[in-house]
């Protein structure tokens, strides 16, 4: 994406609020004008006050009478134009991350499997942020700097050429003082970010692991190694600091030559009655803020284009494409009975690598099916399919003889009962969490719930027991049980269909066990998809779906697929001999 | 604060003369409008051009002088602070690891790795700002006051008036203002948590329809948050504008006043124009010191929450090593009467974490022989970790007391003790550099030759062998270049190097399969030294042949015994044996 068309872009989200601009704008120009006016009322007021007993009280009274108006005109103005801009800032922040928010929860799986979290949600935080601060602030900064120069300029024109070009011709030396010292501090700071993130990286390793240093009484080492890339650390930064500090000082002192070659040179006009006193002061005063505006501007420049450059991984997201729409006409499923057919699937999450080609699998109302096979052989990836994570590619899958292309993906995952082997809980009360598919569960379901699944005894131990609150993604809570609430969650809604997910794996066996008798009594008439690592737990499967490579090589039940001494048989051997 | 600030003790010198040169640096710019003043009064009021000349290059003296100043005021700064943060970071870095597993616990190695890093580096940051800037700001501020009533008392009395009411509207907005900031990051954290669990979440949360609520829930958020930055944003727009006007009234009334005494002949023209020049430099600086304020805030936020790790204390207390006995355990030798103990003995230990509500080992009782293998079994969260974390007193029994060879592991000197075990911890973890460097953790001074016997008995020799550079192939931050089964095996090997005369096998070989499980048994019962293994692990597999094996249900001992004995009384070991063996399985 061009800068131009992001730029554009950005242009659409501030149309909405297009008023507060114009008014920002306008009041902007309003305050530098009367900030710059304010020196010349000043200067006038000096000259009138020139020698004892000669002083125009009146003309004085009325100048003075004219600055405290335009000091409130200024004070007002300046207070609109930042209202409006945080207004206008802060609104367009929270459309664009509700768009982006919105686009997120239609977003096909492939595109949130495919993009690390952070990624993305640094996009919805940072990047907008900085958008906009970036540009918003930026814009108003760079225009009041630009009105700031250009009136100053014209001001002091008014007055006086001569002492004007003074001003202009060695301003720019601020620039070069300043450009030349962050070229030069460029590769110190280089260096103290790197040496810095070797001293990260060992702290992350030695505090991050303390205690491994402490079991081998490896401390002195590890403080030895440490003080090693300390010391190196002190030497640069302290190199990058005191080199970068130089700029203020030598802009200032750029700044004092201006006021300085100003001061004389106007004092040298004074004399020869080409300037007066009140001039002069006002000229001073200009020369002491003129070369601001050009420092703030040229750290404008780089801002507005990073925040174009945020801007642009904002929109991407924006307009990522979504997930296939749903027809206008999709079937609404009810009354399922649980009878899936998959014909003829092709799958494959990148075109040219294929994972699943003809896959056929009938599966009768009620009956349990277990998926097993080695690592990354496609048992996740049919889950995904049924679930409609992902669609198909060829071929197609059938829910009690309906596509589920043509139903409401609503009415097609409610039917569905799903516990992965990734648990996920939401910062909330245990409570929340378990309701999550039936908000309007009585106590008296959830606790029974909670027994079926094990998970009532160790919730009951918490400190505030069902209403416990718990961090971002489960806290506190161990694997083992993050995984029993999970099952719970499933237990409360009991859909006709069920799919499981390595959903114990995390559970030691003799509890697994239990668990396995409760969800024996939840698939009882229920169609059930198991994908399980631990053998022990499918033998019961009325059918066992035996995978590798993306195809099913084996299919039958248990004690089938064991006589017919083949890779199942192999599979079952390897966990079981000892 | 006030602890940390021992660490600027060397620096006394910089830490002095930063704000000292800083200081120069700020007089000699209340020099200028004095000599502007001059130049106006007696240069263009005489027509003398040769002084505007002179007083010209007075002002270009004095800008020269102020950045010498300046510039030696920076370096003194930056000497400072940063010398004071590399100290910080050491001490910080040696009390760390002086704390005990129980601390390390609490505060959590996550908070300790912020502190060591963002927070450090923020009180570096303020350090090196409060030198440059605390006294340069307040005394520009009175600097210019005082200027005034060099020049008239009359007229710095409007300066004595506007300061303080200066002071009340940038201080007095940055107060209220504050802690509404708070609100506003609490806001963000809300609309970043939600943006995270929908991503973390997605299958979930559309597995359960709940993409509209999601929807409306985080569009109240950003809603709470748009809110509450315009609140603040109103307040904080505030502060320009009434300085402004604060200032430019006083000008006028400076004006004014300038007027009636340069008509009373008190005052001339030059100095009316100095003193509108003191007024404007206020300003600056005020808005200057506000920054700097919440600057130090942040920082000094930093640095009580250094502080309080710092008082955070080991709770465990060592004995003082005692040398003998450890060149004894490098030697490999015991005294006669150690010999004759059992190597390890647990006598009615019980274990709370602390904070815990509950016990996690209670009332363990066994004696382990020298040479002998233990096997310790149970459910996740049963204490077969605690129980083997005690033998190295890695916690401290609450009540009872582990004895080794003998004597209370609380009467050994820390190095002495746990150079006597060798422990495998379950997470298995290697750290940057080749995987020589990591082996020789266990004992610096190992050859190749015994480095290569560990990773044979440990069952890695093969793949070390097959890597570019073998012993000296490198190994990734966290050992993230392995896999999880040869990350468990060099652990293994590490430990084996220091031939200790207790090895820990803390559910070391889950990721190890059965084959490769049984040979490094099979290893670890052929050592060419004596030692008394333990085993903890979920399969039954890994422990059956154990000499002795303990089984753990919630922190109490469900049985002691060998496996048949265990499999003929032990309901929970039977209940695990058959949940991985199932009964009716014909294959054993």
């Amino acid at each position: 994406m061009g800068q131009k068309e992001t730029f554009i872009k950005v242009l659409r989200y501030i149309r909405k609020y297009w008023l507060y601009l114009a008014a920002s704008v306008i009041m902007a120009s309003v305050t530098v004008a009367l900030t710059l006016y304010f020196p010349i009322l000043t200067g006038r007021v000096i000259d009138l006050v020139v020698k004892p007993r000669q002083v125009d009280f009146s003309g004085v009274l009325r100048i003075l009478k004219q600055m405290v108006i335009v000091a409130l005109f200024t004070g007002a103005a300046q207070w609109i134009m930042n209202v409006c801009n945080n207004k206008m800032t802060y609104r367009i922040v929270q459309d664009i991350r509700n768009e982006a928010f919105c686009r997120i929860e239609i977003l096909p799986l492939k595109y949130i499997d495919g993009h690390s979290y952070g990624e993305v949600v640094s996009r919805v935080i940072a990047d907008v942020d900085q958008f906009a601060d970036g540009l918003l602030m930026g814009f108003t900064q760079f225009f009041t700097g630009v009105v700031t120069i250009l009136g100053t300029l014209g001001f002091m024109l008014s007055i006086n050429v001569a002492v004007t070009g003074v001003v202009v011709l060695v301003t720019p030396l601020s620039f070069f003082v300043a450009g030349f010292i962050a070229k030069k501090t460029f590769t110190m700071f280089h260096l103290q970010s790197e040496t810095r993130g070797e001293q990260t990286a060992l702290i992350e390793e030695m505090v991050g692991n303390q205690k491994v240093v402490q079991a081998f009484s490896h401390e002195d080492e590890a403080l030895a190694q440490f003080d090693e890339i300390n010391g190196r650390l002190g030497d640069c930064s302290l190199r990058a600091i005191f080199f970068s500090s130089i700029t203020n000082p030598s802009t200032r002192f750029v700044n004092n030559l201006v006021y300085a070659g100003v001061a004389v040179a106007g004092a040298l006009f004074a004399i020869r009655r080409g300037i007066s006193v009140g001039q002069l002061s006002c000229f001073l005063s200009y020369a002491n803020q003129y070369t601001k505006p050009f420092n703030e501007i040229s750290g404008v420049v780089t801002e507005l284009q990073n925040a174009l450059a945020c801007a642009a991984r904002i929109f991407a997201l924006i307009e990522e494409e979504p997930q296939v729409p749903e027809k206008e006409n999709a079937a609404v499923l009810t009354d399922v009975e649980g009878r899936v057919e998959l014909s003829h699937v092709d799958f494959s999450y990148v075109p040219d690598r294929k994972l699943i080609t003809d896959f056929n699998l009938a599966v009768q109302p009620g009956q349990r099916v277990a998926i097993v096979g080695p690592t990354g052989c496609g048992k996740t990836t049919v889950i995904n399919l049924l679930m409609r994570f992902y669609d198909v590619d060829r071929g197609n899958i059938c829910v009690d003889g309906a596509d589920i292309r043509e139903v409401t993906r609503k009415s097609l995952r409610e039917n569905y009962g799903m516990v992965l082997q990734e648990t996920w809980l939401r910062s909330g009360t245990i409570r929340e969490n378990i309701v999550m598919g039936r908000p309007d569960a009585t106590e008296e379901e959830v606790i029974a719930a909670a027994k079926a699944s094990h998970a009532h005894s160790f919730i009951k131990r918490l400190s505030k027991g069902y209403d416990t609150v718990i961090g971002e993604d489960g806290g506190s809570l161990s694997q083992g049980q993050k995984q029993l609430l999970c099952i719970t969650r499933v237990m409360l809604c009991l859909p006709p269909m069920l799919i499981l997910d390595e959903a114990t794996s995390s559970i030691d066996t003799r509890t697994e066990i239990r668990i396995q008798k409760a969800f024996a009594t939840m698939m009882q008439g229920r169609t059930s998809f198991i994908v399980a690592h631990r053998l022990s737990t499918i033998r019961e499967a009325d059918v066992i779906l035996v995978m590798k490579d993306g195809n099913i090589i084996e299919q039958g039940n248990h004690e089938t697929l064991l006589a017919k001494n083949g890779f199942y048989a192999k599979l079952y051997e390897s966990q079981f001999a000892s | 604060m006030k602890k940390l600030l021992v660490y600027l003790k060397d620096y006394k010198k910089e830490t002095v003369c930063a704000p000292l040169f800083k200081m120069l640096e700020a007089m000699f710019e209340l020099f200028v409008p004095f000599v502007v003043a001059d130049i106006i009064d007696y240069g263009i009021g005489e027509s003398n051009a040769g002084f505007v000349l002179r007083q010209g290059l007075l002002l270009i003296v004095l800008g020269l002088v102020g950045l010498v100043c300046s510039i030696t005021a920076q370096y003194f700064a930056a000497k400072a602070a940063v010398g004071f943060s590399t100290k910080l970071k050491h001490a910080l870095f040696d009390h760390i690891q002086s704390l005990s597993f129980t601390e390390i616990d609490t505060l959590g190695t996550s908070t300790l790795m912020t502190r060591m890093t963002s927070d450090v580096n923020q009180v570096q940051n303020g350090v090196n700002m409060v030198l440059r800037l605390f006294l340069r700001s307040p005394f520009i501020v009175f600097g210019a006051m005082i200027m005034a009533f060099f020049i008239d008392a009359r007229e710095a009395l409007i300066f004595v008036v506007t300061i303080p009411i200066l002071a009340v509207v940038v201080f007095g907005i940055m107060l209220v203002t504050m802690p509404m900031y708070k609100k506003v990051q609490s806001g963000l954290d809300a609309v970043l948590g939600a943006t995270r669990e929908n991503l973390t979440g997605a299958r979930v949360i559309r597995a359960f329809h709940k993409e509209e609520e999601e929807i409306e829930s985080f569009v109240g958020k950003t809603e709470t948050l748009a809110n509450l930055q315009l609140l603040v944003g109103r307040i904080s727009a505030l502060t320009n504008p009434v300085t402004y006007i604060v200032i430019n009234v006083a000008t006028v009334v400076l004006l004014y006043t300038g007027a009636v005494r340069v008509n009373e002949a008190v005052i001339s023209q030059g100095q009316v124009v100095a003193l509108v020049n003191y007024m404007s430099q206020i300003l600056v600086e005020l808005i200057k010191l506000a920054n700097l304020i919440i600057l130090i805030t942040k920082a000094l936020a930093c640095a009580n929450r250094i502080e309080s790790v710092f008082e955070v204390e080991s709770s465990m207390e060592w004995e003082e090593q005692n040398p003998a006995g450890k060149s004894a355990v490098k030697a490999g030798r015991n005294d006669a009467a150690a010999e004759r103990e059992p190597a390890v003995e647990f006598d009615h230990v019980h274990l709370t974490y602390k904070g815990a509500a509950a016990e996690s080992l209670c009332d363990i009782n066994m004696k382990i022989k020298r040479g002998e293998t233990v096997g310790v079994i149970g459910g996740t969260g049963s204490g077969k970790s605690s129980l083997v974390h005690m033998i190295p007193r890695f916690y401290d029994a609450t009540k009872g007391t582990v004895r080794v060879d003998g004597r209370d592991v609380r009467n050994y000197g820390m190095e002495e003790l746990r150079l006597k075990i060798g422990m495998v911890l379950q997470k298995a973890v290697l750290f940057r550099g080749t995987i020589r460097e990591n082996l020789l953790w266990g004992n610096g001074a190992a050859t190749d030759e015994e480095l290569w016997e560990a990773l044979e008995a440990a069952q890695a020799k093969e793949f070390v062998e097959s890597k570019e550079g073998g012993l000296d192939a490198p190994v990734a931050q966290e050992g993230r270049n392995l896999s999880g089964g040869q990350r468990q095996r060099l652990t293994i090997a590490r430990a084996l190097v220091a031939k200790p005369e207790i090895l820990i096998l803390d559910d070391s070989a889950s990721a190890l399969d059965y084959a490769t499980d049984a040979a490094l048994r099979k290893a670890l019962r052929a050592l060419p030294w004596e030692a008394t293994v333990f085993i903890v692990s979920q399969r039954t597999s890994s422990i059956m042949h154990a000499d002795q094996i303990i089984v753990l249900e919630d922190g109490e001992a469900a049985g002691y015994g060998t496996h048949e004995e265990l499999l003929a009384d032990c309901e929970v070991y039977q209940e695990i044996y058959y949940s991985q063996y199932p009964r009716t399985s014909g294959i054993q």
